[in-house]
């Protein structure tokens, strides 16, 4: 794949960021909000890898090193993304089984438990 | 450096994951049942595995159907399934005036970002990283040469993950 611009990944991930934007302002379905955040990580994980694909010459710090180390920061943070959105999942579920456990509803309008 | 040098097939390749990957992550919006939109975020998962394999992340690629698709998504249909037994009405939602206040504000975010960010960058389509660089090879050897301590802490994090959503979603036997 040598003829596709980076604008295009570029694109495509700046595009999914903005689905998962509006979709955790609108859902009311906490599992739906969680699904969204899971997008616009993603979204990011692919800006990740098309910069350290690509790598434009502006963008290669002073310091960073050869060109190698600075490709493979690129995919190490998308390993590290990954890891920590799947802890991020598994207690979030678990938060939300247990409320609804608590109110038998997962509204995310009505949960207002920590209002003062 | 110039876009004339544009490769038709790898265009189409590219434009027809990209075309499933967006459709898809419109349907995890859009969906009212939160079924559909997890299956939608499934297809958009493989698209996106298939567009880093197209970066040469092949390693990432793998992980990415591994730990999204074969694990993140199981557990989110799991809980979908599992909240759904409760009570059916749970999942019922209002359409109102948010859907139209948040499309609005997202599409000034597309505008706004794609306008300011993407031109200065229409110039790069030169590959500049080695056709090996997301080989399983050069990726463990940075995993575990350079970036040693962010792994370990990283394998520290996911040890609490496990035990807090044990707790949290455990059964009080009182």
């Amino acid at each position: 794949m040598n003829g596709v611009p980076l604008v295009a990944y570029l694109g495509l991930g700046l595009f999914m960021f903005t689905c998962g934007v509006v979709g955790v302002i609108i859902r009311r379905n906490p599992i739906v909000i969680f699904m969204c955040i899971e997008l616009m990580l993603n979204a990011v994980n692919l800006t990740f890898l098309a910069f350290a694909r690509y790598m434009p010459a502006k963008m290669i710090a002073p310091g960073v090193g050869p060109l190698h180390s600075a490709t493979m920061s690129g995919q190490m943070m998308v390993i590290f993304v990954m890891a920590v959105a799947a802890a991020e999942v598994a207690v979030g579920l678990g938060i939300i089984m247990a409320i609804f456990r608590l109110r038998n509803n997962v509204d995310i309008d009505e949960m207002n438990l920590l209002r003062g | 450096m110039n876009t004339s040098q544009l490769n038709i097939p790898d265009t189409v390749f590219f434009a027809v994951l990209a075309g499933i990957a967006a459709l898809a992550a419109i349907g995890v919006v859009a969906f009212p049942n939160a079924v559909r939109s997890a299956l939608c975020l499934v297809v958009n998962f493989f698209m996106l595995a298939f567009l880093y394999f197209t970066l040469n992340c092949e390693m990432l690629g793998i992980t990415q159907i591994v730990v999204y698709t074969g694990a993140i998504m199981v557990l989110f249909l799991f809980v979908i399934m599992l909240l759904n037994l409760g009570s059916p009405q749970a999942f019922f939602e209002r359409r109102d005036l948010k859907w139209i206040g948040g499309g609005l504000f997202g599409l000034g975010l597309l505008v706004v970002v794609g306008s300011q960010v993407l031109p200065p960058l229409l110039k790069f389509t030169q590959v500049r990283a080695e056709a090996t660089f997301g080989s399983p090879q050069s990726v463990g050897l940075s995993l575990f040469s350079d970036y040693l301590y962010p792994f370990e802490i990283v394998s520290v994090l996911l040890l609490i993950g496990i035990v807090g959503s044990i707790l949290l979603a455990k059964r009080r036997i009182e």
